[in-house]
């Protein structure tokens, strides 16, 4: 009995994200943005028990998690578990951070002890170190100019493209390739 | 950045996502691998001058099938291991499938050959050539397919370019066919799947280099 009652209450989660990603996906903004914002909660747990050694690095990886499920939603197939789906893209993101570390490792002398241990430990959230504002100034101007004024100060796409002197189509595929670009920034170990 | 703020950015303006993205983005890949590699047999090979009373013989349809039975099995774990989280269930056994049956029409051709045949049924009259056109032909595919791939998003790197190359290398045979006097059901059991392996290689051994997200 007991079994059957927490598979219930499993997949009353699932449903209830997949709910708000399907009317996500389909258009409705405060769908998305309250599925992203459950989904960080999600993510940070599942990454905080994988990441017992490393929390300084859970925050970005949840953001960097949270990017990659937003650049790559287009591959979201409704009839597929969402949590599958999810749990496999960060992984994915785990596996390519500590790839990484381990290659700065080799390079460079172990500092990082150092900051570990002396680090607080987990107040709700702890802050991320990666500054993205940072990592936007790196893009070029056909990416950051639509990020911004879509992305940060909510203009629509007409405005925005008023703004930049863009077209509106040129607006859109910068928004979408300069947060592929920011992805791709973090992956080179930014 | 705070994670709500980002959450905030990422939902501003994120607008509705047309549906079935993976599947299109294979089918043009599908679609502009064998146009390409249709146009390069034409301007560099040229179909086989008997094509005409070829298409006659159950032998002709028989490798067709072979090739296009590693196409649809290709496809249908590139298609899978575009996704995340997606299991790759019966995959090996769709592609196990065609090259077995295959495999079987080799070793009974070959069993009730004369031991003189054996050889001939085996090398045909283009064995030093037919891998390397069938890779030759794939190179369209399989820019195409891994620009499809690439823009989704797999897990298994090494997996993924395999599917992909393999799917390439398939669709380069599929139009090879078109060229190659071969009918020898040995010589395709061996020289076709090898020339299909190739660009599978490639792609196993790039994957992880170019399909990073």
């Amino acid at each position: 009995m007991q079994r059957i009652e927490e598979t219930g209450r499993l997949n009353a989660g699932e449903d209830k994200l997949r709910d708000l990603l399907t009317r996500g996906l389909a258009g409705d903004e405060g769908a998305y943005r309250a599925f992203l914002q459950e989904l960080s909660a999600h993510l940070r747990a599942f990454l905080r028990k994988r990441l017992a050694r490393l929390p300084d690095e859970v925050e970005d990886l949840v953001q960097e998690s949270l990017l990659a499920v937003h650049n790559q939603r287009h591959t979201y197939d409704a009839g597929q578990p969402l949590t599958a789906w999810i749990h496999a893209i960060a992984k994915y993101k785990l596996v390519d951070l500590l790839r990484r570390r381990s290659k700065r490792e080799l390079l460079t002398d172990p500092l990082d002890d150092e900051f570990s241990l002396a680090s607080a430990v987990d107040t709700e959230v702890a802050d991320a170190r990666r500054d993205l504002g940072k990592l936007l100034a790196q893009l070029p101007d056909r990416q950051r100019l639509p990020i911004i004024h879509m992305k940060l100060e909510g203009l629509s796409v007409a405005e925005a493209a008023k703004r930049t002197g863009m077209s509106e189509a040129a607006v859109k595929v910068g928004v979408h390739r300069g947060l592929k670009a920011l992805a791709a920034i973090i992956r080179g170990g930014a | 950045m705070r994670t709500d703020d980002l959450v905030s950015m990422l939902a501003a303006g994120a607008g509705a996502v047309r549906p079935k993205q993976v599947a299109r983005r294979h089918a043009r890949a599908v679609i502009w691998g064998l146009l390409g590699a249709a146009l390069l047999m034409a301007m560099l090979l040229g179909p086989r001058p008997d094509l005409a009373t070829a298409v006659l013989l159950p032998m002709f349809w028989i490798k067709l099938a072979f090739v296009a039975g590693i196409a649809a099995a290709s496809l249908f774990a590139a298609l899978r291991l575009s996704r995340p989280g997606v299991r790759l269930t019966w995959v090996l056994g769709a592609l196990a499938a065609p090259v077995l049956a295959m495999w079987l029409l080799a070793a009974i051709a070959l069993v009730r050959a004369d031991a003189a045949q054996r050889a001939i049924l085996f090398f045909g009259d283009t064995w030093d050539v037919c891998p390397f056109l069938i890779t030759m032909l794939s190179v369209p595919a399989f820019i195409a397919a891994m620009w499809a791939m690439k823009g989704l998003a797999p897990t298994r790197l090494r997996l993924a370019g395999a599917a992909a190359g393999l799917l390439a290398g398939a669709l380069g045979a599929l139009v090879y066919c078109l060229h190659c006097p071969e009918m020898g059901a040995p010589f395709i059991a061996f020289w076709y799947l090898l020339g299909m392996l190739i660009p599978a290689a490639a792609g196993a051994l790039l994957g992880p280099r170019l399909l990073r997200w």
